[in-house]
């Protein structure tokens, strides 16, 4: 399994800047992400997390630097190319991001017939089986709009997990969700990247969470935008470097220096 | 993803075998077992006949290559039938990360309905849709009485309704919609022309070419054809900007702060297709007798100042009286029911489209259906 293979860089990001237009969200964001990990991007509200997540999922090109996929630089590849790169992402958007003109069944099997060669009984064995992996084989013939904010989730995992991605990307996945079914979802992320190896990278400012599951991560700050601090949750509460991330991983109200 | 034990060598198709070692049930597993090679074998239903109850399923897995979700999906359709044959599986021998995969999934899959298809009962189908149609009908005009209502509110200085909101929509109705009102209007009165010199010249009519434009757009092409753009174009946006509301629980919203609809939604779209439909009706009669007239002195050689004589000579004003009114009537019926529809759609993206599609039908349909009504009130007061 993918997690007893010795550790390898699967994705680097080399000195990148992303942001709106003329705004700068974040610049000189540099770290890799080992395969098979779960990797944290962590900070406030507004401190750009989902926007740097934009970037690495192909959503919005950077201002300046490198995303590397595999030792490939993502955003100087051609067009094509980046597709086929994207083919090894699943991303789990934070709305959960199903179609809502087809059923759940329909969602998951959407990608299996425009991208592979599949049977239809192959591929309705396959969406079946992701469904059961994440517990809502009984959803199968519902419509988004008939499921709740944490079924919503369960689903569009089911959906990233369709093509069998190497690399899945979550954008706040506990968000909105109790902290029963948030430790559900915590509990599976890890089981799935356990059972199928996946490389998994995560924006959350959830703190249970990212101390359950997070092997790696980053913490960004929306005041000097730009990355504090660099490892696991946990090492980050344990020791953190600076007063701002010992703050956030307590729980405590920390203001700036002016 | 693909769990690889052996990637260098040539793919070996799946391959299953039962055998039975004292009695004890060994499923033997051979080969590479990827659902992207499309040949993941399926278990027969009765794989376990020959198995007594309570015993254990044991897995031989050392033939076994290459995997991912395709043997996920056969190991779980195993459980699957195991659990209802009350045999039990054991899972030591299977690779780590299978185990990990197969303890997700649930023992049974749950039986799932099929999407139930409504039965066929035409008298129960037709008797709903006329009182839904019925009930359609008196929810509109509820909501045109309270956008009346509003109207008053909003000249007594205590309405909810921002002048902004209004002055907004004033402009996309108006400015905004003046180019296709233009072309629309412009190419119907000149194909009126051109259709009418063709036949009237037969005659030697040809100078009643205005008369025949000039009535056809004032009494009814005008005041139509722009409440048919206005349809397509401001009631689907009206409805689809509302329905998109309705999603984001931005209507729930405005209920929770006691703010009421009608008037902070309808009223101002209501009021911006009153004020500004009449104004672009006589746009409209202006430019479908401008396309009249081009299309006349190009065919007919007849002079600018002979054809507005004709036209204006054949169109009373009491018809720009009688189009102007039913243009208002128009522009309250496309502002309340798209406005309606909206409101009544559902909160999913394609509720969005559903609801916007909704209201550009109704709109044409209840324009023309209303201009229908119009047509016999004329004839009864004699316009």
């Amino acid at each position: 399994m993918t997690n007893t293979q010795p550790a390898e860089h699967l994705l680097s990001v080399e000195n990148l800047t992303v942001g709106y237009g003329e705004r700068i969200i974040q610049h000189n964001i540099n770290f890799t992400v080992k395969k098979g990990s779960i990797f944290a991007l962590m900070g406030g509200s507004g401190c750009g997390k989902s926007t740097l997540l934009k970037s690495m999922i192909g959503l919005l090109p950077p201002k300046a630097g490198d995303f590397l996929v595999k030792g490939e630089n993502y955003w100087k590849s051609s067009k094509q190319h980046r597709i086929d790169i994207g083919r090894n992402f699943g991303v789990l958007f934070q709305s959960a991001a199903l179609w809502s003109s087809m059923t759940v069944g329909e969602n998951i099997a959407l990608p299996l017939q425009l991208f592979t060669d599949l049977s239809s009984s192959m591929i309705q064995r396959l969406v079946e089986l992701k469904l059961g992996l994440v517990g809502m084989s009984h959803a199968i013939n519902l419509y988004p709009s008939e499921l709740s904010g944490g079924m919503k989730k369960r689903c569009g995992l089911a959906r990233a997990l369709a093509l069998d991605p190497e690399i899945l990307f979550f954008d706040e996945p506990s968000a909105g969700l109790d902290p029963i079914t948030s430790k559900r979802l915590d509990d599976l992320i890890v089981n799935l990247r356990d059972g199928l190896g996946t490389t998994i990278v995560i924006v959350s400012h959830e703190l249970p969470s990212l101390f359950a599951i997070a092997d790696d991560g980053v913490f960004l700050d929306a005041e000097t935008k730009t990355p504090i601090a660099y490892g696991s949750p946990k090492e980050l509460r344990d020791h953190p470097p600076c007063e701002l991330v010992n703050d956030f991983m307590h729980r405590q109200i920390f203001e700036h220096p002016k | 993803m693909t769990i690889n034990n052996n990637a260098s060598l040539p793919s070996l198709q799946p391959e299953w075998t039962l055998k039975f070692e004292n009695q004890q049930p060994k499923l033997c597993l051979y080969g590479d077992w990827l659902a992207k090679n499309n040949n993941i074998p399926q278990l027969p239903r009765n794989i376990f006949q020959n198995c007594s109850a309570d015993i254990s399923v044991q897995f031989d897995t050392d033939q076994l290559r290459t995997w991912d979700s395709g043997f996920i999906a056969f190991l779980w359709e195993l459980k699957n039938l195991a659990t209802i044959n009350h045999i039990s599986i054991d899972k030591q021998q299977l690779p780590e990360a299978a185990q990990q995969l197969l303890a997700l999934l649930d023992d049974k899959k749950p039986e799932v309905s099929p999407p139930a298809n409504p039965p066929f009962r035409p008298l129960y189908n037709l008797g709903g849709w006329v009182i839904d149609s019925l009930n359609s009908l008196g929810v509109t005009f509820q909501l045109f009485l309270f956008a009346l209502k509003g109207v008053f509110k909003f000249l007594a200085g205590r309405s909810y309704m921002r002048l902004t909101d209004l002055l907004r929509d004033i402009k996309a109705a108006g400015p905004s919609a003046l180019i296709i009102i233009s072309i629309v209007n412009f190419l119907m009165g000149s194909i009126l022309a051109f259709v009418g010199a063709v036949q009237l010249r037969k005659f030697s009519a040809d100078a009643y070419v205005a008369n025949l434009v000039g009535i056809a757009t004032v009494r009814e092409l005008a005041a139509v054809m722009t409440a048919i753009v206005i349809s397509g174009r401001t009631g689907g946006a009206y409805a689809a900007r509302i329905a998109t509301m309705q999603g984001n629980e931005e209507i729930d919203a405005l209920k929770v702060f006691g703010i009421p609809v009608t008037e902070y939604l309808i009223l101002p779209s209501m009021l911006s297709l009153t004020i500004t439909m009449p104004i672009m009706y006589l746009y409209a009669c202006f430019m479908g007798i401008l396309g009249g007239l081009i299309v006349s002195i190009l065919m007919l050689r007849v002079t600018v100042l002979g054809f507005l004589y004709q036209t204006f000579g054949a169109v009373p004003f009491n018809q720009f009286i009688f189009g102007g009114s039913k243009t208002i009537a128009f522009a309250m019926f496309i502002g309340v029911s798209s406005c309606y529809i909206g409101i009544k759609s559902g909160r999913s993206a394609a509720d969005v489209g559903v609801a916007a599609t909704k209201a550009v039908v109704a709109g044409i349909v209840g324009v023309i259906a209303l201009d229908a009504v119009f047509a016999v009130l004329a004839d009864i007061i004699g316009i």
